[in-house]
C-alpha cells in the first residue's frame, strides 16, 4: 500500500531524519506566510513562458504581485515539493490571489476571463491596513541594512533613528554605533597610535626627520569627524534611494502594530505597521557612583571630544576599555586601567592577558582589583582635573588618584526598557534588558523581530547585525529560507597588539570537547617588519585547538600580531569549511606574512617544549 | 625595503592623523641598508647554527657532479673534495639573467642580487623588466624617494592576472614611477661624469631614445643554476629550453637517487614556502617512510609591489581558458580601505575579485587581491580554496569590521551583471 500525500505519511515514515522534517515544516511556515502576506503571490520559473504570460496579465491588470522564481533560490526543488504538498499542483506557475489558490497559468487566465480573478482581487481580507509593511526601530547597521533590503524587495518601509545625547551631551548623526562612536573611529584612532609608532619604526628604516613629534588631538578629531559626517551622509543617500522612510524621531510602541515617533522638538507622530524590526542597540553603562555622569565620559563622547582628554583614568576590561586606553596611550598620553577582575571576558583568557601585558609594557598602567568609589572634580576646563577615589575588591584598601579625564568602559546596556515593548507585551530578560528571539530573529509577538546588540546570546558584532538584518527582510519579504549563522563568527580587538580569533576560547573548547580530545598548537612569532625595527622578540603569538577526534578540526584560531583582523578573516572563511590541521600543514605559506605561521605549527602546548624565537 | 617604502607613506599620512612631523623628511640609504643586512647576517648565522644543531655538515665549497654517485668539491682556494653519497638533492637555485647582447649591460648594469647590498643609495634608477623582482625593486626604491623609471618589452607579471597586473602598474605610474612601455634597451654607456647612458629602441616605431641614469636594474627574469654542475656526467636531464632539471611528482630527476627542488626543478613556482614543503616532504618521503607528494596546485603568493597584489588559484584567463566564459563567474569590487579615507589617499586600484563556476554552489576557482596588507589577507583564504570553498560559504563568512579583508567576503557584483563594483558605505 502507497502512503497518503502529504504530511502525516513523511512524519511516520520510518528512518526519516528529523532535522529534515523541521527543515520542511520551517518551509511550509515561510511558504504559508509568502501566501498569506501578499495580495498575489506567483510561484514561477524566470524562463517559463506560462510563467511570463500570468505576470503579464497582472501588469496589465495594474496589480501589484510579489514572485518566487524557483530557479533562482537553492531550494527551489523543495519548495516546489512543498507546493505540491499544500496545492495538489506540481508545475508552475503556481498563483495565489487573497490566500486563495487560483491554479496555474490557464486557471488563471479562465479565472480572468469569467470575472472569478477580480472577484477575488477584490476580496480585500478583512485585516487592517497599515501605514508601512516594515517600521524599522534603530538606525544602526542591523537596522539599516535590513531596511534597505526589505525596500529593494518592494515593500514601504520606515526607519526611526534618534540619539538620546550622552549625559556630557554627544549626539550624533545615521549610522548607529559602528559608525559614529564605534569601530570606524576607534579604528581610526588606532591607526594614529599605529602611525605613531611606524614614526618611530621608520627612523630605523632610514628616515630622518626633526626629532620633535607632537601628536595633535583637534587634528585628528577633526579628519575624524569629517569622515563620519561623509558616512551619515551616504546613509541618508542611500535611504532616499531606495525609497525608505527616514525620520529622525524617538520610536516607542503604543499599541499593537503602533509606534509614536517622538522629534526634537517633542512633537509625536503615530504610525502603524505589519511589522516591526527592533535593532536599538546599547548603549555605555555607568557606574552608579557619585560623580560619575556629571564628570565621567565614555566612548559615545570621546570620538567626537573637542579637546585632548589628557591623563585618562580608563575604567573596565572590556575590549572597548582595552582599545581607548591602547589608542590613547599610543598617541602619547599617560593612561592607567582600573580592572575589577579579569580582561575581556569571554575571550581566551590567554590571549588576553598577553594583550594587557603587551600595553603594560608599552606604558599603560593597569590598576587591578580595584572599582571607583567617587569621582570628584578638582578643577573645570577641557580637560578638567578630577579626582577619583577607588576600593580594593580585596579588601579594605582604597586608592586615590587624579586624571584629566574618566573614561567608563564597564559595558553598555541594551537600549529595550523604554520603548514601549511592554505595551504589546515583547518579552525581555529583566536582568540584562536583552531580547530573546527564536533562530529567525523573531520575538514571543510573531510580527515583531530583533536583530544587533539587543539579541540574547549573539555576537555584538557590526558585521553579523547588517547579515542578520539582510537575511531577515530576505525571509520575510523575499521568500528565502536562509537564517543568520552565529556560529564562528571572526572577530578582531585593535588593541596596540591587535588580537583576531574565530571559534573557540581554549577554555569553551575544553569546556565543550573536554581537555582529553583537544590538540592546542601554538608558537611565538616574530614579524619581519619588527625585526629591522628592533621591537620586541616573542611577543607575537598564534594559537589554533584542535579536537582530535573529529580528524583534528580546527574549533578556535587566535593570533596576537600585526594586522590580526586583515589575518584572521581568511582563516574565518576556510574555519566555514571545515578546516582541519592537516590542511593547514598542507597548505604553502605566503613568504614573508605573519599569517603563513599557521601554516607551520608544530609544537603542541601539551609537550611543553619552548616556543620562544631564537635571537640573533 | 618595501616596509622602509611603506613607513615613508606613513610618515606622509601621519600628519592627517594629527602627528605633526616637520618636514624635510629624507631617507638615509646607507642606513637603511645596513640594518637590513644585519638582519640578514643573523639568519646567515641562524642556518649555520641549526645546521649544527641537526648535525648537518655544511662545506662552503662549489660542487660539481663526477658521476652519478659522486660530486667534486672546489673551495675558494681551488682545494678539491670528493664526495660520495646515496641520493643526492640539486637545490641550486637561480641567479637573475643579463642581457648578454646589450652592450654594457654585465659592466655597468646590476640585479637583485646586488640592489639589497648596495652601501650608497642607487640614486636616479632604470629597473629593465617586468617580472615581479622588476616591480617590487621599482617600488621601494620609488617609496623611499628615488627617481624611478621601468622598461617593459611587453606585459607586466606575466603569467598573473592580466587585470591586476594592469591595476599594480597603473598604481605605480599614479605614484611617480616612470613606464618606458614597448622598449627594449641597445645599450649602456658610462658617461664621464660617471653616470649612465641608456639607449634603448620603441618596438612599435622603432625610434631609438636615451636617458641618464646612476644605476641599471636587470630584471629580466632568472636562469637555473645548472651549467657548473656537470649534470651529463651524472646523467641528469634538463629542459633544452629552460635549462631547469626535468623532475617527476616525487621531485626525482632521470636518474632514481638524484633529485631537484625549489627554482632550479622544471615546472615548479618559484617560491620559497614551495622549496621548504618540497625539501621537507622529500626527505619525509626518503627517509621517513612517507608517502606524501608535494602539491603544487593553488599555491598562494604576494607581490609585494607599492600597493600589494596577492593571489592564489586560477587567474581570470586562465579560468576562462580552462572551463570556458560561460562557466565562469568572476565577482569584484573596487574598495577603499578604511585608513585611507582620513589619510586621503587614492583608492583607485584597490580591488579585489574571486574567479568561481558559474554552477551552484559555485566552488572557487582562484581569489585576488590587491590593497594593503594583501598577503595577510591572501593567506587564510588561500586555506579556503584548499578545503574546497564555495562562493556560497565565501558568503556565509561573517566579516571583520573594519578591515580590508572582510570586502572578499561581501563579493556580490558579477562582472557578467555589468552592475557598478564600487563599494559604497559600510
Amino acid at each position: 500500500m502507497s502512503s497518503p500525500p502529504g504530511r502525516r505519511a513523511r512524519l511516520s515514515a520510518p528512518g526519516t531524519n528529523t532535522s529534515s522534517v523541521e527543515a520542511r515544516e520551517e518551509l511550509r511556515r515561510r511558504l504559508q506566510g509568502l501566501i498569506e502576506g501578499n495580495r498575489v503571490m506567483i510561484f514561477s520559473k524566470s524562463y517559463c513562458p506560462h510563467s511570463t504570460r500570468v505576470k503579464e496579465l497582472f501588469s496589465s491588470l495594474g496589480v501589484e504581485y510579489n514572485i518566487l522564481e524557483l530557479d533562482k533560490i537553492d531550494d527551489g526543488a523543495a519548495v516546489q515539493e512543498v507546493l505540491s504538498e499544500i496545492t495538489n499542483q506540481r508545475t508552475v506557475p503556481n498563483i495565489f490571489v487573497n490566500k486563495v489558490h487560483m491554479g496555474g497559468c490557464d486557471r488563471t487566465l479562465q479565472a480572468h476571463q469569467s470575472g472569478l480573478l477580480q472577484k477575488v482581487l477584490q476580496e480585500d481580507s478583512h485585516e487592517p491596513s497599515y501605514d508601512y509593511d516594515l517600521i524599522v526601530i534603530g538606525g544602526g547597521s542591523g537596522g539599516l541594512s535590513c531596511a534597505k533590503e526589505a525596500a529593494i524587495l518592494g515593500k514601504k518601509v520606515m526607519v526611526l533613528d534618534f540619539v538620546i545625547p550622552s549625559p556630557h551631551g554627544t549626539t550624533w548623526g545615521l549610522g548607529g554605533t559602528c559608525v559614529n562612536v564605534g569601530c570606524i573611529p576607534k579604528k581610526l584612532m588606532h591607526q594614529a597610535a599605529l602611525l605613531g609608532q611606524a614614526l618611530h619604526d621608520s627612523r630605523k628604516f632610514g628616515w630622518e626627520y626633526n626629532q620633535q613629534v607632537k601628536h595633535n588631538w583637534e587634528t585628528m578629531i577633526e579628519a575624524i569627524q569629517n569622515y563620519i559626517g561623509s558616512l551619515n551622509w551616504g546613509y541618508r543617500v542611500s535611504m532616499r534611494e531606495n525609497a525608505v522612510a527616514y525620520i529622525n524621531s524617538y520610536g516607542e510602541f503604543v499599541e499593537h502594530h503602533k509606534v509614536k515617533a517622538t522629534n526634537r522638538k517633542g512633537q509625536a507622530t503615530y504610525y502603524t505597521a505589519a511589522k516591526f524590526v527592533i535593532a536599538t542597540g546599547e548603549r555605555p553603562r555607568y557606574l552608579g557612583i557619585q560623580g560619575d555622569k556629571e564628570y565621567c565620559i565614555t566612548s559615545d563622547d570621546l570620538f567626537s571630544l573637542p579637546y585632548c582628554p589628557g591623563k585618562t583614568l580608563v575604567v573596565g576590561a572590556s575590549y572597548v576599555a582595552l582599545e581607548c586606553a591602547g589608542f590613547l596611550a599610543g598617541i602619547g598620553l599617560d593612561v592607567s586601567v582600573m580592572v575589577r577582575s579579569i580582561l575581556l571576558r569571554g575571550f581566551d583568557q590567554e590571549m588576553a592577558e598577553k594583550v594587557g601585558s603587551y600595553m603594560e609594557e608599552h606604558g599603560v598602567k593597569f590598576l587591578r582589583k580595584f572599582v571607583p568609589v567617587m569621582i570628584q572634580q578638582l578643577e573645570s576646563g577641557s580637560p578638567g582635573k578630577l579626582k577619583v577615589v577607588a576600593k580594593s575588591t580585596d579588601g579594605p584598601e582604597t586608592i586615590e588618584g587624579i586624571y584629566n579625564t574618566v573614561l567608563l568602559a564597564i559595558g553598555r546596556d541594551s537600549c529595550t526598557r523604554k520603548i514601549g515593548l511592554e505595551k504589546i507585551s515583547v518579552k525581555i530578560n529583566e536582568k540584562n534588558g536583552k531580547i530573546p528571539v527564536n533562530d529567525v530573529e523573531q520575538t514571543n509577538v510573531p510580527y515583531v523581530y530583533a536583530i544587533g546588540d539587543i539579541l540574547e546570546g549573539k555576537p555584538e558584532l557590526t558585521p553579523v547585525a547588517i547579515q542578520a538584518g539582510k537575511l531577515l527582510a530576505r525571509r520575510l519579504f523575499g521568500g528565502r529560507i536562509e537564517k543568520c549563522d552565529y556560529i564562528n563568527v571572526p572577530t578582531t580587538i585593535f588593541t596596540p597588539l591587535e588580537y583576531g580569533c574565530c571559534g573557540l576560547s581554549e577554555e569553551k573548547a575544553i569546556d565543550v570537547y573536554g581537555k582529553e580530545n583537544l590538540e592546542v598548537y601554538h608558537t611565538l612569532f616574530w614579524p619581519l617588519e619588527w625585526t629591522v625595527a628592533e621591537r620586541d622578540n616573542n611577543t607575537c603569538y598564534a594559537k589554533i585547538i584542535c579536537n582530535r577526534p573529529d580528524n583534528d578540526r580546527v574549533v578556535g584560531f587566535h593570533i596576537l600580531g600585526p594586522n590580526a583582523g586583515e589575518v584572521t578573516q581568511g582563516f574565518a572563511a576556510a574555519m566555514k569549511c571545515g578546516l582541519t590541521k592537516q590542511l593547514l600543514d598542507d597548505t604553502i605559506g605566503i613568504h614573508p606574512t605573519c599569517g603563513e605561521i599557521f601554516t607551520s605549527l608544530e609544537i603542541t602546548k601539551s609537550s611543553g617544549l619552548a616556543i620562544t624565537q631564537k635571537g640573533c | 625595503m618595501h616596509q622602509a617604502a611603506l613607513l615613508g607613506a606613513q610618515i606622509q599620512d601621519a600628519h592627517h592623523y594629527g602627528w605633526e612631523v616637520t618636514h624635510p623628511v629624507q631617507h638615509d640609504w646607507k642606513k637603511m641598508a645596513e640594518a637590513v643586512q644585519n638582519y640578514i647576517k643573523s639568519l646567515n648565522w641562524g642556518h649555520r647554527v641549526q645546521l649544527q644543531d641537526r648535525k648537518v655538515k655544511y662545506l662552503n665549497i662549489k660542487a660539481s657532479f663526477v658521476n652519478e654517485h659522486t660530486v667534486c668539491g672546489v673551495t675558494k682556494a681551488d682545494k678539491k673534495t670528493l664526495l660520495s653519497a646515496d641520493h643526492i638533492v640539486i637545490a641550486t637555485g637561480g641567479r637573475p639573467k643579463y642581457p648578454m647582447h646589450v652592450e654594457g649591460a654585465l659592466e655597468y648594469g646590476i640585479t637583485s642580487d646586488d640592489i639589497f647590498w648596495m652601501k650608497e643609495s642607487p640614486g636616479k634608477t632604470l629597473v629593465v623588466g617586468g617580472s615581479y623582482v622588476a616591480l617590487e625593486c621599482a617600488g621601494f626604491l620609488s617609496g623611499v624617494g628615488l627617481d624611478t623609471t621601468v622598461m617593459l618589452r611587453s606585459i607586466p607579471l606575466r603569467g598573473f592576472d592580466q587585470q591586476m597586473s594592469s591595476l599594480v602598474t597603473e598604481h605605480m605610474a599614479s605614484h611617480g614611477i616612470q613606464f618606458l612601455r614597448g622598449c627594449t634597451p641597445s645599450r649602456v654607456r658610462r658617461l664621464p661624469d660617471g653616470r649612465l647612458q641608456v639607449t634603448w629602441e620603441d618596438r612599435a616605431s622603432g625610434n631609438e631614445d636615451s636617458g641618464t641614469f646612476d644605476t641599471v636594474l636587470w630584471a629580466i627574469g632568472r636562469v637555473p643554476e645548472t651549467r657548473s654542475l656537470n649534470l651529463e656526467k651524472a646523467g641528469v636531464i634538463i629542459s633544452p629550453d629552460s635549462q631547469k632539471i626535468l623532475v617527476d611528482a616525487w621531485e626525482a630527476t632521470s636518474v632514481p637517487h638524484i633529485y631537484a627542488i625549489g627554482d632550479v626543478a622544471e615546472g615548479r613556482p618559484e617560491l620559497t614556502p614551495t622549496a621548504i614543503m618540497a625539501g621537507k616532504l622529500l626527505a619525509q618521503r626518503l627517509f621517513g617512510g612517507s608517502s606524501a607528494l608535494m602539491e603544487y596546485d593553488n599555491v598562494p603568493t604576494t607581490v609585494f609591489t607599492p600597493l600589494e597584489y596577492g593571489c592564489v588559484g586560477l587567474s581570470e584567463e586562465e579560468a576562462v581558458a580552462r572551463h570556458g566564459q560561460e562557466c565562469v563567474e568572476v565577482y569584484h569590487a573596487y574598495y577603499k580601505p578604511l585608513e585611507f579615507t582620513v589619510a586621503e589617499r587614492d583608492a583607485s586600484q584597490c580591488y579585489i575579485k574571486v574567479v568561481c563556476l558559474r554552477e551552484p554552489p559555485q566552488l572557487l576557482l582562484g581569489l585576488h587581491f590587491l590593497g594593503p596588507s594583501a598577503g595577510e589577507v591572501t593567506q587564510g583564504f588561500a586555506l579556503g580554496i584548499k578545503c574546497g570553498a564555495s562562493y556560497k560559504q565565501l558568503m556565509r563568512t561573517v566579516g571583520i569590521h573594519p578591515t580590508c579583508a572582510e570586502e572578499v567576503a561581501k563579493l556580490h557584483i558579477s562582472k557578467r551583471s555589468g552592475l557598478d563594483p564600487t563599494v559604497t558605505g559600510c
